[in-house]
């Protein structure tokens, strides 16, 4: 089966080729920060101008306003050793307009990342591609007669994974959004309890 | 309708601009201005601000800057959109790498504009957001008092630093309906700077952590740089040096910071710095490091730094504590209300009396520095003048707190080495960015600022081409500094590598003795000129400089174009290899 996907689209999301691969967990240098800003003009780019400047590559990266039309939140994945992550972290807290910062350890929170991705149908295929959506728990936001649009949020790893069972039908585009994050509920205050496994699988409507 | 009382309010953003920076008690403006900026210079012919206008606008920042180094006070440039701005980036730059307050306000062109091009538009926050420490672009006339307020508020706290407004034609236009706005008079309550918390007071555990190794501590350094005064620390420290009995080295920026003549000064570290300065950070058991950055050109190579030392490291910038080498007591706080603290836990623990006996330290320092001290050799009758020997007169002919500004180059290292710096806020230099042509226009900015004071420029044949233009400032505009000019015909900082580490081949650093004409050039910009070629000559000169008191006054020394600047750690090598005067023992054969 021809994979109709622009190949360099699922390269620089780094979606995984046939044949299949391991899922692409990040190793543990990857960090998340979430930083809370000021709702204005140029605030991303002095935040983003920031890693240019050290050569870091940025993962990941999810801009919204906040509860408080005030202020946005960026969520960051970085590719840092520690010991830089500590010198981005002060120098972004150097940052005029930069309000609040929090480093969040991945075993203490919760990410989530959405995908949306049209996949090629063909007969043959229909019943296999429905039954993925279910195994996942994916939606089907559109369809028609040669293609379908399927959205699912989850653990970036988990999308890693739809995406990689779903490249032999034929992906046609895809698209994912940058990850957010909060902490989990058990480790939000000092000293963490021990936190309890992730909860897998789907999330609430979509 | 509204009262005759207020309708007074009522002005253009213009008007209200210039009468933010008075209420800010911005006394004088360096600029220059242009089509983006007129609409500000209208309202600045009634204000009591004094402009100064340059003759290109690097010189307004480095006048700003010069200005703010020697008075403590926020220097204040005034330019306009596109070149005006792009003019005084070097500047901006060099005021964000030492930690210089001032404030630059730029025109911008009408806000509808922005985006399209427009004549003389440039991306000015963007161009300047990685060279100040903030910057604004105001898009309301009835903004611009808080905003002007919160810049001087940002460029002033915390660790000081440059802060750029840029202001859109329309909203200070007198034409136009968008320039229409009432004064208020801004307070700090009015700034919306909800990120925005500079932290002063240090974290009193690890005030007394520090203090507690100090205690313990038998060959302690205080590494005093340019955050003492910054902090207006240097009294703090005074007190601190002589309590504890620690010897003091100061850094470029720090030069001044604690007396030279003080038998606990070590004079300069680094790069150029003196042999027992160096030495004695190296062979330190615990470096007490105060507004310092631990700068390449201080450490050396990195991982052979002070080996043995441990370290306590005072900074108001969280990002600089551990950023180049990890502190075993770091402390976030102003260095002046730290160093209080820190001096009143020692006489908690017991004062002077109470720490190990730091004679055999001194002693050994003493050792180094009567073995290596600062060297150079007179000339012959008939060779042109040693730097070393002009900067020496100019020393000792001069005022005790003259203020000198220095470009960069070998120039500047000679004037830091020989001169005695007993005085805060006397040595106005270029330290992080290295900025040739930052003398002339930091001397003009100091003596506006200070003009009671004797300021000299010492400064380079290569950087005074740089910005001799603003000696037609200083005629222009009454500001009488002086200029010792070290013609040497080359860019000899560089001429001083390609000898050591380029096997002696020269690549394009050759000037010229005779053009240009120094002399001729300086009377042109209507300054008295003279020039010295021999020992005898000197001192006179710098009389008859000193006597002169109405205008500009410009000295070119002709001077010997293969001297080096010795102590040298060549880049890359550790502090231990250090190379000092060839007619000197190499210490590192002992090693
Ligand atoms: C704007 C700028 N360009 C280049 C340099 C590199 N540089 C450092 S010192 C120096 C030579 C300075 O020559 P001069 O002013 O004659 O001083 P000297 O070293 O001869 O005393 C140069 C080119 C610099 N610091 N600044
Ligand atoms: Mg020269």
């Amino acid at each position: 089966m021809s994979v109709a996907a622009a190949p360099e689209a699922s390269e620089a999301l780094d979606a995984p080729k046939a044949p299949p691969a391991p899922a692409a967990v990040p190793p543990a240098r990857f960090s998340t920060i979430v930083t809370t800003v000021e709702n204005k003009p140029g605030v991303l780019a002095r935040v983003a101008g920031l890693f240019a400047r050290r050569g870091y590559n940025i993962e990941s990266l999810a801009v919204a306003a906040t509860e408080d039309h005030r202020f946005s939140r960026i969520t960051f994945t970085v590719d840092v050793e520690s010991s830089s992550l500590e010198q981005v972290v002060k120098q972004l807290d150097k940052l005029v307009n930069v309000v609040d910062i929090q480093e969040l350890d991945p075993a203490e929170s919760i990410e989530r990342e959405l995908i949306l991705v049209t996949v090629a149908v063909s007969p043959s295929g229909l019943g296999g591609l429905l039954g993925l959506a279910d195994e996942f728990r994916a939606y089907v936001l559109d369809a028609d007669a040669d293609a379908m649009m399927l959205s699912l949020s989850a653990r970036p790893a988990r999308l890693d994974e739809f995406a990689r069972r779903l490249q032999p039908y034929g992906i046609i585009e895809l698209q994912r959004t940058g990850r957010v994050a909060l902490r989990m509920l058990g480790a939000r205050s000092a000293p963490a309890p021990a936190p309890a496994p992730e909860p897998e699988g789907p999330e609430a409507s979509p | 309708m509204s009262s005759p009382e207020k309708k007074l309010m009522q002005m253009t953003g213009g008007q209200a601009l210039v009468k933010a920076l008075e209420h800010e008690g911005a006394e004088v403006v360096f600029g220059l201005p242009g089509g983006a900026i007129l609409p500000v210079y209208d309202p600045i012919i009634e204000s009591p601000i004094r402009h100064i206008l340059v003759r290109h606008e690097q010189g307004a920042g480095h006048m700003a800057e010069g200005y703010a180094h020697a008075t403590g006070r926020p220097g204040v440039a005034m330019v306009t959109s596109g070149p005006g701005v792009t003019n005084i980036v070097t500047a901006l730059c060099d005021a964000n790498m030492d930690s210089v307050p001032m404030v630059c306000v730029s025109g911008q062109v009408p806000y509808p504009a922005i985006g399209t091009d427009a004549f003389q538009e440039c991306d000015t926050t963007g161009i300047t957001m990685a060279v100040t420490k903030h910057n604004f672009l105001v898009t309301e006339a009835q903004d611009i008092p808080r905003v002007i307020h919160e810049a001087f508020h940002i460029a002033t706290t915390g660790r000081p630093g440059p802060v750029l407004v840029d202001i859109p034609k329309d909203i200070v236009d007198p034409n136009n309906p968008r320039s229409a706005m009432t004064w208020y008079e801004p307070s700090d309550d009015d700034m919306e700077l909800p990120g925005y918390r500079p932290v002063t007071a240090g974290d009193p555990g690890a005030i007394r952590a520090a203090a507690g190794l100090i205690a313990e501590s038998e060959r302690p350094v205080l590494y005093a740089g340019g955050g003492i005064l910054k902090a207006r620390a240097a009294d703090a420290l005074k007190e601190l040096a002589e309590l504890a009995d620690i010897p003091v080295v100061t850094t470029l920026m720090a030069r001044g910071a604690f007396p030279d003549s003080h038998p606990l000064c070590l004079g300069m570290p680094g790069m150029h710095g003196n042999y027992a300065a160096v030495t004695a950070m190296q062979e330190s058991d615990l470096l007490i490091a105060l507004g310092a950055r631990f700068d390449d050109r201080v450490t050396g190579r990195v991982d052979g730094f002070a080996p043995g030392a441990k370290v306590i490291h005072v900074d108001i910038d969280a990002a600089e504590l551990g950023k180049v080498r990890a502190a075993d007591v770091a402390i976030r706080g102003d260095c002046r209300l730290v160093i209080a603290e820190l001096t009143a836990a020692l006489r908690a623990l017991g004062g002077g009396g109470a720490q190990p006996d730091r004679r055999a330290w001194r002693s050994v320092i003493s050792g180094w520095q009567e073995k290596y001290p600062l060297v150079y050799e007179q000339s012959e009758p008939g060779e042109l003048l040693k730097p070393q020997f002009v900067m020496e007169q100019l020393r000792d002919l001069t005022p005790d707190d003259t203020i000198v500004a220095s470009g960069v180059g070998q120039h500047q290292m000679w004037a830091s080495q020989y001169w005695t710096f007993d005085h805060p806020y006397t040595w106005v230099n270029s330290g992080g960015l290295g900025t040739m042509g930052f003398s002339i226009p930091a001397a003009i900015g100091a003596k506006v600022g200070m003009p009671d004071r004797m300021v000299w420029a010492v400064d380079g044949d290569g950087c005074f081409q740089m910005t001799a233009q603003e000696l037609v400032t200083a005629t222009v505009e009454r500001i009488p500094v002086k200029v010792a000019l070290f013609n040497n015909a080359y860019l000899g900082m560089v001429r001083q590598w390609q000898e050591m580490f380029y096997e002696e081949r020269y690549s394009e650093v050759y000037l010229s003795y005779e053009v240009p004409d120094y002399v001729r050039w300086a009377e042109a910009m209507g300054c008295v000129a003279l020039r010295v070629e021999a020992p005898e000559e000197v001192a006179p000169a710098i009389s008859k400089a000193n006597e002169i008191d109405d205008r500009p006054v410009v000295l070119e020394f002709r001077s010997e174009a293969s001297e080096n600047v010795y102590p040298m750690v060549p880049a890359g090598k550790t502090n231990s290899e250090i190379v000092v005067d060839p007619s000197q023992p190499d210490p590192r054969r002992g090693r």
